[in-house]
């Protein structure tokens, strides 16, 4: 028995080791040619190329495409096989429905081309050189149980350094902000303190004392540039620390978000207004009084721009500089909102409240997915490129994994930072978070926490100066207007139809008179006694009733129609002794 | 415990020596991308500024004549070569190279009415007002030698235009008659005459090497069968048409340059319909010529400007003038597809890009990309007021804008009176004709 069962078990890991070359071959060869214990895959490959006849004295013209002269045969016939899955990363939303008899061939030839170019992308991924990162627990291990020092000792000496403690207990809480590409790290202490730091290097940029509070600090779309929020006016530095401007029509900031498609700098103040700057020709763009009192919450969507601000009465309100309303107000927490956070696809968005609760909602529906209780409530939240969620709750940061599928209980990692947790972010294209609290700094090492393969053209860590200084000028170039920060950005991108809404008003417009409009029934005043309004209200329902039913008449009338056509499509009249036909 | 961080090796992403290119990874996942959509549009909307602000399409300038240009001929076997003929008479060969004039004939007295190359390319003919068919060496003549025709054929009457067979050694004259001439006789082979009339301008179809079609003055378009006695149909539009051009691609259809401001591509099947009326010029067309790839034609006009039209479009993609530019009488498109002759009242043959923002010269396979990626572009979004507006704009001279105004007006005008007509009419009596019908008065079989 267990031999047969060691032989089961090769065959198995025979049929597992199937290269996807041999995918198509399985259909042709029976069962019973799985390969046996001495047989090697190889020799299985040739065989099944030998079943197929062997070209014969064809002419060139009839000889298959990518026969060669040489009669060599390629071992890889055909394109690579991808999942349908990993098509459907690359397949972009909105495919052309409007198909017309005048252009079907043409977009059925777009549409091709389309396809082509995906399969191309997903098949490219093959070649991506790196791998993410993972952590995995011993069995009867949790994952949160093990320390930043153990995975540091774990791991090779680059990647251990990178979990680091900077204790500036003088000049916190810090805020910080890691730069586009995380490579550069700024540090804002409350008390005045800034810094920008090369943090895998450990090199200090700058460093210096702005003498003020600092309610945020952020990064703009170079390294050569950064925004404070002091306590009354937003100043700009660059990297050696020199004010480049101080703009007053910013005031009382508290906290900000650097939109890079759009050099939009999005600034919520204590006096209740958002404010977009344009860092490209440093003018407002716009200014809106949200009317919701103190604004100390705010976070951006990676996916389209939006602003998401969040109230002291619970609600959670989404704006857009084209508009001078919010897009979308929702109610999320029976308290004030503490913290928000939306995820790098821009359909998640955690929220955090004076409840103590922490909800995950799905922002394409607008409703709660699901939610937990945690016991301080977390304070700060950030979500990371591969969708990890940390939590920030008193002096302790959790890290949730999957918050998309289940509810957050148990966390993925853990780290106390022994001091009141202010900023909280995950470093793009590293696994690292930064956590600035009320002791300085504290960077965690959090492994599967970022994208591990980066585009170039979009923000490369390695970049040199000169590719540097040629991104700017790309990116400026295509600088995305403010006008077009919409909560979908692929509408630009769609065929325009007008509504069924759109057409009726325009009909209306052009007639004079609405077509479609039902008359509605006023009824008659009648004599004394018989005109109560229970009796007119009486007289309205009849008449309504009537109307249903005579619309109904016209469904059945149609249904009548349709039996007639039918009965006449079939021969002859019916009769009963038509059940006994055959 | 199972571990693993990320940890990149700087060596595989930095160029190891200067002299290396920058190292840049890609990756393709369309979230590392996001606002694809609205960062296409912008880079769209630049390209499109861009090609507005990059379109000079005026390239050069020949002048030499010493008397409006009157007629023009591409030579088939040259590119560099063009020949005109002026109203004084003179013919002058140019090198559109060196942009110089490399050689001059004294071909008439009075015009020299036509103009057309062999299709071998040795030599050339021309017609005039002295009634005289001459045939000329394209190679200038030796030393000491004389500048005197091949041949000379005296007619009887003033030829108007000249057209060469593309295959055999037959050409084609008009004047009282259209004319088959062999190469060998003085006299013609065949006559072809519909009434009385004087036809302006003949043209052989260069598919359909053996059918040629003709226009006169009094409104009509004829075609005839070189291989038949009598021409083959015509129809009678409302106005003169000038001249005509056959598509050098699609053997059936040809375009018509109007009196009345418009175009008219014809199916030669279906004369009864014209496949596209084309309008845009606010005085007579006086010349047409189709692209080597038969999607578009160039229009020469009366109004001072010359307009590019696609085949399948009512409406002109591209306008061209200048101040000292005055009536356009001819106008050529070059075998390359690339550049467009015109030759005006003021004794100047103009060269210009068929595609305006078009940069001349060759191009580094990334430039080229990059132009590639951004037509794409502007063919994605063109339909966006923004772009679309950008892309439609030109600047006309005062004269024209203002008659292109006055014209819509006009224009206006006459659809309020028919509609008036027709709701104050008995119902069917005031039936619809469509612009492609209105035109044509009658066709003859």
């Amino acid at each position: 028995m267990l031999w047969k069962r060691a032989v089961h078990e090769y065959i198995y890991f025979l049929q597992k080791m199937k290269r996807y070359y041999e995918e198509g071959d399985e259909e042709k060869k029976p069962p019973e040619q799985a390969p046996v214990e001495d047989q090697e895959p190889a020799e299985e490959v040739t065989k099944a190329i030998e079943m197929t006849p062997p070209p014969s004295n064809l002419s060139h013209r009839n000889k298959p495409k990518n026969q060669l002269i040489s009669g060599a045969k390629d071992p890889f016939p055909g394109s690579a096989s991808v999942t349908k899955e990993l098509l459907s990363k690359y397949e972009r939303p909105g495919k052309v429905k409007l198909v017309r008899n005048m252009c079907a061939q043409r977009f059925k030839s777009l549409e091709e081309k389309v396809q082509t170019a995906v399969g191309l992308t997903a098949r490219h991924e093959v070649l991506l050189p790196e791998e993410d990162g993972y952590l995995e627990a011993d069995e009867g291990q949790d994952t949160w149980t093990i320390t930043q020092q153990d995975i540091a000792e774990a791991v090779d000496i680059t990647s251990g350094s990178k979990h680091f403690n900077l204790v500036l207990p003088q000049f916190g809480p810090y805020s910080i902000n890691y730069a586009g590409n995380g490579r550069s790290l700024l540090l804002g202490g409350r008390r005045g303190h800034v810094a920008a730091i090369d943090w895998q290097s450990k090199n200090l940029n700058c460093e210096m004392n702005v003498m003020e509070t600092v309610n945020d600090v952020r990064w703009l779309h170079t390294q050569s540039m950064y925004a404070v929020a002091q306590l009354r006016w937003l100043h700009i530095y660059d990297s050696n620390g020199v004010e480049l401007h101080c703009i007053k029509k910013f005031n009382d900031v508290l906290r900000m978000e650097f939109l890079r498609y759009h050099f939009l700098l999005a600034t919520c103040s204590s006096t209740g207004f958002l404010q977009y700057l344009d860092v490209s020709v440093g003018k407002e763009v716009v200014a809106t009084n949200v009317k919701a009192g103190r604004l100390g919450v705010m976070c951006q969507n990676p996916y389209n721009a939006v602003i998401h601000l969040g109230h002291s009465n619970g609600t959670v309100s989404l704006w857009s500089p084209s508009m001078k309303e919010p897009l979308v107000k929702m109610l999320c927490h029976r308290g004030a909102v503490r913290s928000l956070s939306v995820d790098k696809t821009g359909m998640y968005m955690a929220s955090s409240g004076l409840d103590k609760k922490l909800t995950i909602f799905d922002i394409r529906t607008f409703r709660p997915l699901h939610s937990a209780r945690l016991p301080l409530g977390a304070g700060t939240l950030c979500h990371s490129q591969k969708g990890l969620l940390a939590a920030g709750t008193g002096d302790v940061v959790q890290v949730y994994k999957d918050t998309r599928i289940a509810a957050p209980k148990t966390p993925y990692l853990c780290l106390s930072a022994k001091a009141p947790i202010h900023g909280l972010q995950f470093c793009p294209f590293e696994d690292v978070l930064g956590i600035g609290h009320g002791g300085g700094f504290t960077s965690m090492i959090v492994p599967g926490a970022g994208e591990a393969n980066f585009d170039a053209m979009e923000c490369n860590p390695y970049e040199s100066r000169k590719q540097q200084r040629e991104w700017e000028v790309k990116a400026l170039l295509e600088k995305i207007p403010a006008e077009l920060i919409t909560l979908d950005p692929t509408k630009l991108g769609e065929v325009d139809t007008a509504t069924l809404e759109q057409k009726q008003r325009e009909q209306k417009e052009r007639l004079g008179l609405d077509p479609n409009e039902k008359e509605r029934f006023n009824p008659r005043r009648r004599l004394k006694g018989k005109s109560s309004s229970a009796n007119l209200l009486k007289r309205k329902k009849k008449v309504g009733h009537e109307r249903q039913r005579v619309s109904m008449s016209v469904q059945e009338r149609k249904a009548k129609q349709q039996e007639i056509k039918e009965g006449q499509a079939s021969p002859g009249p019916k009769s009963t002794l038509d059940r006994f036909k055959k | 415990m199972k571990v693993k961080v990320l940890c990149r090796n700087p060596d595989d992403y930095v160029r190891e020596t200067k002299k290396d290119l920058p190292r840049v990874p890609r990756n393709y996942d369309p979230s590392l991308h996001p606002f694809e959509v609205p960062r296409e549009y912008t880079r769209a909307l630049n390209a499109t500024k861009l090609e507005r602000v990059f379109a000079k399409p005026f390239v050069a300038s020949l002048d030499g004549h010493r008397d409006g240009i009157n007629c023009m001929a591409k030579h088939p076997r040259s590119l560099s070569t063009i020949l005109s003929g002026a109203c004084d008479g003179e013919v002058k060969i140019w090198n559109l190279v060196k942009r110089e004039c490399t050689r001059t004939v004294q071909a008439h007295d009075g015009f020299v009415r036509g103009l057309c190359v062999r299709f071998c390319g040795n030599s050339f003919f021309t017609v005039g007002d002295d009634k005289t068919v001459k045939q000329w060496r394209m190679a200038s003549p030796g030393y000491g030698e004389k500048e005197e025709p091949i041949h000379t054929i005296l007619g009887k009457t003033v030829f108007t235009g000249v057209d060469h067979h593309w295959k055999d050694g037959v050409f084609a004259t008009c004047g009282q008659q259209v004319d088959i001439w062999d190469e060998q006789r003085s006299s013609p082979m065949r006559s072809f005459t519909w009434g009385v009339d004087s036809i302006s301008s003949v043209k052989f179809n260069p598919v359909e090497t053996h059918v040629l079609a003709s226009c006169a003055s009094d409104r009509n378009i004829v075609l005839y069968d070189m291989r038949q006695a009598a021409p083959l149909k015509k129809v009678i539009l409302e106005m003169r048409t000038n001249t005509i051009c056959w598509n050098p691609m699609e053997a059936f259809v040809f375009t018509a340059a109007n009196e009345n401001y418009n175009l008219y591509t014809y199916d030669m099947r279906n004369l009864g319909t014209a496949l596209k009326v084309h309008m845009d010029h606010v005085s007579a067309v006086l010349d047409v010529d189709y692209s080597p790839t038969g999607k578009e034609f160039v229009s020469a006009s009366f109004d001072k400007s010359i307009r590019i039209f696609p085949v399948e479009q009512g409406y002109s993609r591209e306008v061209y003038h200048t101040k000292r530019m005055q009536h356009v009488i001819c106008v050529k498109w070059s075998s390359d597809n690339k550049y467009i002759l015109s030759g005006s009242d003021e004794m100047n043959i103009r060269l210009w890009k068929a595609n305006a923002s078009e940069k001349l010269g060759l191009l580094a396979p990334r430039e080229r990309e990059a132009l590639r990626y951004n037509d794409k572009l502007k063919e994605k979004f063109q339909h966006h007021p923004q772009i679309r507006r950008i892309s439609r704009h030109r600047h006309l001279p005062k004269s024209i804008f203002s008659q292109i105004k006055e014209q819509r007006i006009m224009r206006a005008a006459r659809r309020k009176k028919d509609l008036n007509r027709r709701k104050h009419s008995k119902p069917d009596s005031v039936p619809f004709t469509s612009q492609k019908k209105k035109h044509t008065v009658a066709v003859v079989e």
